[in-house]
């Protein structure tokens, strides 16, 4: 069999199967974009969670006068509370897990929170003796906040110990479900360009079938008389693929960069190397798809 | 050449057998004409010759292959020894003549060097080589069925399998066409034509098979196209052998 020859039954295969041809290229297309958008929105998350959680601390708030009775029973800090909350940072037990270790006193707190809070209003009516003490606590591992937790929780002088990890895992819990919800699109359409590569396949086929009628007589290959069909089902899914690594690259370039990072500085952004990282994936995606769907159609439909 | 040893085939729905032990053996160089009336089977004779279909039981043997146990490159391998002629032609519409004929050269890989010169070649022999430009629409039923058999012949093949190649033709149109397969029998191809037209069969006096309901009823060389009723044949076998007696000068009832 010659490659000029499969490549003109291939082409004539195409522009009898024009439109159907298109709806794959769509179809793989959108498919493999939500794909990309799915892993796209994974690598941010494994981003912002390295850069955040280095930047996540723990604090120990000491307690204020104006604290709840049922955390501080006893009132206010007493500076004999503060010793034994810093002794027991700096502990053998502690000590390993602790990076570094900072204490805020109420001035400091009032400093940060009116900058923090510049254009809120009720900040105007707030004093610095309202605001806790705190130890802030970085960890090694940030992971195991549950130590400070468990160790400060309950001591005498300590209103709350809260990790900062909290917050952010609800963002990360919510993008996680974006990308879920993307994956979950992905796969559903992935599964109709399935079908519809078999269909088309099937139809081409169909258009043919005087030709593969005679192919088969006259004693072509199997492999000849499929090679044709199977190229138009890679190409076209191909071309699709090609396309969704372009929106890729364009949902990185354009909306990423040119529009998150500009808007929301404060967080670090995924960038034209998780593209990259994407990409290849996308293409293998695509070629096995087009590989499965259009060899079990041929497989059915036009056996010697 | 082709050997089929008590083969039988049911179709899939179908209650009875379409081929119910069929046995046939025929030699390099033969020119075997299969009759019967539509639906008796002689269609899945050559269907099971070109291994379009596979018997249930019995051995089928073309060109040394043994048909139920031949994997699927080997059966495109045969078949390129195979040349098969239908009823309806079977010409792509959209290619000339010329195209048709080159198109069963190519989808088996043949060099374009081999094809420009076997193309030309064949059509020369069916008597075509003014028309190959044509298209399959501007060409009469007998010139479709001589570019289908050009088809069939320009690899070269060992057997050439025609299923019903003039049911389609007035009656000049398919002696054209039996002249032109008993040509390519002459030349030492084997052919295989099943067939209901009786003026042929019976004017090409070949070996004829005849098949009923799926079974081989009759297999007789130069034969005609049915076999007189059987009450009749003690009158014909004493009527040749009068011939016979005759034609020697001698006369026994003198002697």
């Amino acid at each position: 069999m010659r490659l000029g020859f499969v490549l003109s039954e291939m082409w004539a295969g195409i522009r009898s199967n024009l439109s159907m041809v298109v709806s794959i290229i769509l179809v793989s297309f959108i498919s493999l974009t939500f794909v990309s958008v799915a892993a796209l929105l994974q690598l941010q998350i494994g981003q912002m969670k390295t850069y955040w959680y280095e930047r996540a601390q723990v604090a120990v708030y000491l307690c204020t006068d104006f604290s709840p009775d049922e955390a501080c029973p006893s009132g206010g800090v007493t500076q004999a509370q503060r010793i034994a909350v810093a002794t027991q940072l700096k502990s053998a037990t502690l000590e390993p897990y602790i990076d570094s270790y900072f204490f805020e006193n109420q001035q400091e707190a009032y400093e940060k929170f009116l900058t923090e809070f510049a254009d809120v209003e009720a900040a105007a009516y707030l004093t610095a003796d309202q605001l806790n003490e705190a130890y802030w606590v970085n960890l090694i591992d940030p992971e195991r906040s549950d130590l400070i937790v468990e160790s400060f929780s309950g001591l005498d002088g300590v209103e709350e110990v809260r990790d900062q990890r909290g917050y952010l895992d609800q963002i990360f819990a919510f993008l996680n479900l974006t990308s879920l919800a993307a994956g979950g699109v992905a796969v559903v359409m992935l599964l109709s360009a399935t079908l519809l590569i078999s269909t088309t396949i099937r139809l081409s086929a169909f258009s043919r079938r005087r030709e593969i009628r005679i192919m088969k007589l006259v004693g072509a290959s199997n492999f000849s008389i499929q090679a044709p069909f199977l190229l138009e089902g890679i190409i076209s899914t191909g071309i699709g693929a090609l396309l969704s690594v372009g929106a890729t690259f364009g949902i990185v370039r354009f909306v990423v960069q040119d529009i998150l990072a500009v808007e929301v500085p404060f967080t670090s952004f995924i960038g034209i190397n998780e593209a990259w990282q994407v990409a290849p994936y996308l293409l293998l995606i695509g070629f096995v798809l087009a590989v499965l769907a259009s060899g079990v159609s041929i497989r059915r439909h036009l056996k010697i | 050449m082709i050997r089929l040893e008590d083969v039988i085939k049911t179709y899939k729905g179908a209650g009875l057998p379409a081929l119910g032990g069929v046995s046939i053996d025929i030699q390099r160089g033969e020119f075997v004409f299969l009759v019967g009336s539509s639906g008796s089977g002689k269609s899945s004779m050559l269907r099971m010759m070109l291994r379009e279909e596979k018997a249930d039981q019995g051995e089928v043997l073309v060109l040394g292959e043994n048909l139920n146990r031949i994997s699927a490159r080997r059966v495109a391998q045969l078949r390129r020894k195979l040349g098969v002629v239908f009823q309806d032609f079977r010409l792509l519409p959209n290619k000339t003549v010329y195209q048709n004929v080159a198109f069963a050269l190519q989808v088996i890989g043949r060099s374009k060097g081999f094809i420009e010169t076997a193309v030309p070649d064949v059509l020369k022999l069916v008597g075509l080589d003014e028309k190959a430009s044509r298209l399959p629409s501007g060409l009469s039923g007998g010139e479709q069925q001589r570019v289908a058999i050009a088809r069939a012949l320009v690899n070269r093949p060992e057997i050439l399998i025609a299923d019903e190649p003039t049911g389609n033709l007035d009656p000049t149109t398919s002696l054209e066409i039996m002249n032109l397969l008993e040509r390519i029998n002459l030349s030492g191809t084997t052919v295989v034509m099943a067939t209901h037209d009786r003026s042929i069969v019976d004017r090409m006096r070949k070996r004829v098979v005849e098949i009923r309901d799926g079974k081989i009823v009759r297999d007789e060389l130069s034969a005609s196209y049915k076999e007189l009723p059987s009450d009749q044949m003690p009158i014909i076998e004493e009527f040749k052998k009068s011939i016979d007696e005759f034609g020697s000068g001698e006369n026994p009832d003198k002697a």
